[in-house]
């Protein structure tokens, strides 16, 4: 009998095992899962009962922690909430939490890996551990004006800083207010998703690095431009065909210049005149002659077709692939399946900017801790080169060109060297277009690479994108 | 056990056979009832510093329930202890002081739960601990040998059968929460099933040790297995079918998975047969099947633990998983560390304080603090065992391996239920889930577990017996000759009123057989004289009915 005793303690010792095992899988290994999930109202709760730490802009709080009454101990609150609203996001007890308030929420909860340290402490002093705050590298002064320019209008503004790839404003319009998403209100704050979602302008998106993104348009010419001087085929004296229409193999659509612009002007141009004036025909042609390869591995130096998180995720920006030569010419000038975030617009221009050396966007200044000690900073990156420094040279002076003698003229700052180029993309509905614009200031030094973008442009109304991008940079050099 | 044997002078009498006589040279277990002290010093300090702890305010403002429990705690576990000085010296010194310490750990989270709902299941538990330790107290001290016990094997199934048929009486039993399985006494309910599973124990201990040799050796060989046969077997199952049969009825899967548990742990334990087990663990499977096939409860549950993360199944209005899933939350958000006592959101979980207290404990004392708990009722099971091991009779081993084995099946299917290693189950965790019968009942195992261990582990006493103790054991002797005497007597008696009967219904079959071929061989010879055969024939039945009716 005392056999059988000692095997029925070796199965309840493997019992244990099991068990054991069991909880160490659900307690160790799949922790941060199981919080994650939605349904883990606790996490909510907890997050919620916690001095989440703040989110900062210019040393100003724009989203913070209040105590309050009720289920949970705290509430959220949001200063100026439509302007910074694509940037924070929400934090909602219901639809969980969007933008920094979830891409940072281990920082701003304080369960970060390298929070490790101060939770320890505050677990043994019996305190409530609180969350770090977080600091973006967003100018208030920049992200306001942004906003402002934007109102009453579908589009987006993105700045950066070319040679650190701080991201200075990221506006996106329309935006909603977060204060409703995240107030306690539940029946209201279901009210208000409904209603947002169900708004076919699509407030609670990003259009500055998601969403639907935008066809590129003439901007992608400053991809052909440097793909074609990289080749070495091409400089800026080569004289390229001009014609009014160009024939696109195999179909019988012609692809012309702007009619009555000053392309018809002339039958051939060279890279000055064909990007100050904005002419479709030549950078057609140069993209048919180079091949698509040449095109798509320029525009993936720029950034496009890669990951990218500044710590929000931003959608891949995309040059379509298996083109035939009529495809490829409408490509070249930012139409057919080109699609950008204005984002990745305006690292076109940073890079450019920057000797041709794309840094690293991002939009985190700093995260400190409840007791101010710095847990993490931002640090410039170099995400990759994009062009050698002499093209980028050239470009950048074909860039300064089309503000100074072309149709971006509109973006001329007193006493300053602007470099841009203007965009307008022909979207599905006729007659309705996107209008562009993205370039650099001042161009011998520059402090700031914008992309602008207005949705729905009435034809023939003035641009909208150049007087705002104006403003923008006025802004950065006479702040 | 590397101290210097200590020589144990005599004990007066407490079993034949082994009274006074001098001790022999054998080295004898330590009593070691100072290590039990010191241990139960370090339980009081674990248990009632959880209870200052849970608190925010540290208890500061309302010390009343840390009073009680310290009084109840401190005083009971006193007494426990010097009735052991006093009755099972010998006993285990770990035993004690580790169900002290989960059961005010228990009574800790339940008061820690009752600060955020607004409860009172702690001073419930508090006065349980109460009563639980004066049942283990009157059981040891009325019970002076376990063996005892084993003249109460079949009323042991009687009142099993009982205790288990008493909530399904109409006016008695009380149904709460779907399951029938209360009975409500002034007010108060009580759990009968809790109480059920010591009896079960002790009706299959003293069934098992009695009848194992024949159960084992007397059934017919089936190629490699030999199985037993029914007869033998015939109490066990209508035990086990009786609480199963009855476990169906009340809808209580957990204490029929218990039940069965106990069943096949304790048949294994009697007979070393593994083939008998898978025997077992398929009928468990076949049940399975038909269970979840028939009872829409059990196909929820399996549903619930197959298929947790699924929101059909997780939104569910009835038998959902939105608990098991729950409760799995409340065991990630404890991590390795814990959240620390009273500063998790246990209450998140339904049944917090009973049948999901172990997620309880993980969400605040973490992985480290749940593997600390889960090694203290492994030591307790294994000193269990260890008793088991230890005691020379079957019937104390058998008992004392079983009611480790209702341990262990209890923490598993209650662990392994909220782990989703088997479908979640209604079960109480030993000495910690908020319920009085539980409680009562763990204590009154504790108590049983304390004395044979003491009978495990007190010395054995050889060497040459005095005169008296002689005379004692040969009066003892004498007196079950008697008593073998009388019975062998009476048995020899009925065997022979047995083998009369048989034999005079033999002569009798053999008579008629007789009658009928001779009739036989008339009927063919003259076939006109039929009638008055058949006359005949009417009468001699006639006949030998009045003498079997007089035989």
């Amino acid at each position: 009998m005392n056999r059988a005793i000692r095997h029925v303690w070796v199965a309840a010792v493997a019992l244990f095992a099991v068990l054991l095992l069991a909880l160490t899988f659900i307690m160790f290994f799949q922790q941060r899962s199981l919080a994650a999930n939605a349904w883990n109202t606790r996490a909510l709760y907890e997050q919620f009962g916690r001095d989440r730490g703040s989110i900062l802009a210019g040393g100003e709080e724009v989203a913070y922690s209040v105590p309050a009454d009720g289920d949970y101990a705290y509430q959220r609150e949001y200063r100026d909430g439509e302007a910074y609203a694509p940037l924070t996001g929400y934090f909602s007890p219901i639809y969980g939490s969007t933008g920094l308030e979830s891409a940072m929420g281990e920082q701003l909860s304080g369960e970060s890996d390298s929070q490790f340290y101060d939770r320890v402490m505050a677990t043994l002093s019996g305190n409530q551990p609180t969350g770090a705050s977080v600091e973006m590298t967003v100018d208030p002064q920049l992200q306001e004006l942004a906003a402002s320019l934007l109102e009453g209008r579908n589009g987006s503004i993105v700045a950066l800083e070319p040679s650190t790839g701080r991201i200075l404003a990221m506006a996106s319009s329309p935006s909603f207010d977060p204060n409703e998403m995240s107030s306690r209100d539940s029946a209201g704050v279901i009210e208000t998703a409904q209603r947002l979602n169900g708004d076919p302008n699509q407030p609670l998106v990003n259009r500055a690095i998601g969403g639907d993104l935008y066809s590129p348009a003439s901007t992608f010419k400053i991809v052909d431009t440097v793909a074609a001087l990289e080749s070495g085929e091409y400089d800026t004296d080569t004289v390229i065909p001009n014609p009014q229409d160009l024939e696109l193999p195999n179909t019988n659509i012609p692809l012309p210049n702007y009619v009555g612009g000053p392309c018809a002007s002339r039958t051939e141009a060279d890279l000055e005149f064909a990007l100050n004036n904005s002419c479709n025909t030549p950078f057609a042609q140069i993209a048919m002659d180079l091949g698509q390869d040449r095109i798509r591995e320029t525009a993936e130096n720029f950034g496009y077709g890669q990951d990218l998180s500044i710590p929000l995720n931003v959608s891949h920006s995309t040059f379509p692939t298996d083109l035939d030569d009529a495809s490829l010419a409408m490509s070249a000038i930012g139409q057919y399946d080109v699609r950008s975030t204005p984002l990745q617009v305006a690292m076109i221009s940073s890079a450019i900017a920057n000797d041709g050396v794309l840094m690293r966007p991002n939009l985190i200044e700093e995260v400190r801790s409840s007791d101010l000690s710095v847990i993490d900073s931002f640090q410039a990156e170099q995400m990759q080169r994009s062009t050698s420094s002499d093209v980028a040279g050239t470009v950048k002076d074909l860039m300064v060109s089309a503000v100074d003698n072309g149709i971006a003229s509109g973006a001329q700052v007193p006493g300053y060297s602007v470099a841009g180029k203007t965009g307008t993309a022909e979207v599905g509905t006729a007659g309705s277009t996107d209008s562009w614009f993205t370039g650099f200031a001042p161009a011998d030094d520059p402090q700031v690479a914008i992309a602008v973008v207005y949705e729905d442009v009435e034809p023939g109304a003035a641009s909208l994108a150049t007087p705002s991008a104006q403003q923008m940079m006025e802004a950065v050099l006479n702040g | 056990m590397s101290a210097a044997p200590i020589r144990e002078t005599p004990e007066t009498s407490q079993r034949p056979g082994q009274q006074g006589g001098t001790s022999g040279a054998a080295p004898v277990q330590r009593r070691r009832r100072v290590t039990e002290l010191v241990l139960l010093v370090v339980a009081w300090v674990i248990g009632i510093g959880a209870n200052i702890l849970v608190d925010p305010q540290r208890a500061g403002e309302d010390p009343s329930h840390v009073y009680r429990t310290a009084g109840v705690l401190i005083v009971g576990s006193l007494v426990l202890h010097a009735v052991l000085w006093l009755r099972a010296r010998y006993a285990d010194p770990y035993i004690l002081p580790i169900v002290v310490t989960l059961n005010g750990l228990g009574i800790a989270m339940i008061h820690r739960i009752d600060l955020l709902m607004d409860s009172t299941a702690g001073t419930n538990q508090v006065l349980w601990t109460a009563i639980g330790m004066f049942a283990a107290i009157l059981v040891l001290i009325l019970l002076r040998d376990h063996r005892y016990l084993r003249r109460f094997t079949y009323i042991s199934l009687l009142a099993s059968a009982l205790l288990l048929i008493l909530p399904l009486l109409p006016g008695l039993g009380t149904e709460i929460n779907g399951a029938r399985i209360w009975i409500s006494i002034g007010g108060r309910s009580f759990q009968p099933g809790e109480i059920a599973k010591i009896t079960l124990a002790i009706f299959f201990a003293g069934y098992l040790s009695t009848n194992r040799d024949v159960i084992l050796l007397a059934g017919p060989k089936i190629g490699p297995v030999r199985l037993p046969r029914f007869r033998d077997l015939a109490p066990m199952f209508a035990a086990w079918l009786v609480s199963i049969g009855v476990l169906v009825f009340q809808r209580d899967l957990g204490t029929a998975i218990l039940f069965f548990g106990l069943f096949v742990a304790m048949l294994y334990l009697a007979t070393g047969r593994l083939s008998w087990i898978v025997l077992g663990l398929l009928f468990v499977a076949a049940g399975g099947v038909v269970a979840s096939q028939t009872f829409g409860h059990v196909a929820a549950r399996l549903d619930a633990w197959w298929h947790a993360f699924d929101p059909a199944i997780y939104d569910a209005p009835v038998g959902g998983s939105r608990q098991i899933v729950q409760g799995i939350f409340g065991l990630a958000s404890g991590g390795l560390f814990g959240q620390g006592l009273g500063q998790g959101r246990p209450d998140l979980v339904s049944f917090a304080n009973s049948d999901m207290i172990i997620t309880a404990f993980g969400e605040e004392l973490g992985l480290i603090g749940l593997a600390a708990i889960l090694m203290l009722f492994f030591l307790l099971i294994s000193r269990g065992f260890r008793a088991s091991l230890g005691t020379p009779d079957a019937f104390g081993k058998l008992l004392a391996g079983g009611l480790a084995s209702i341990m262990v099946i209890q923490l598993f299917v209650v662990i392994g239920g909220v782990t989703r290693v088997i479908p979640l189950t209604g079960l109480t965790t030993p000495f910690m889930s908020a319920g009085g019968s539980s409680l009562l009942s763990n204590w009154i195992i504790a108590a049983l577990l304390l004395a044979i261990s003491h009978s495990a582990r007190r010395p054995v006493l050889t060497g040459p017996a005095s005169e008296e103790d002689i005379a004692a054991f040969e009066a003892h002797e004498r007196e079950e000759q008697q008593r073998a005497e009388i019975q062998e007597s009476e048995r020899a008696e009925r065997a022979q009123r047995r083998r009369a009967r048989q034999e005079e219904a033999r002569r009798e079959r053999e008579e008629r057989r007789a009658r009928e071929a001779e009739d036989r061989a008339a009927g063919s010879a003259s076939s006109k004289s039929s009638e008055g055969q058949r006359a005949h024939t009417a009468i001699t039945d006639k006949q030998s009915k009045e003498k079997g009716a007089q035989s």
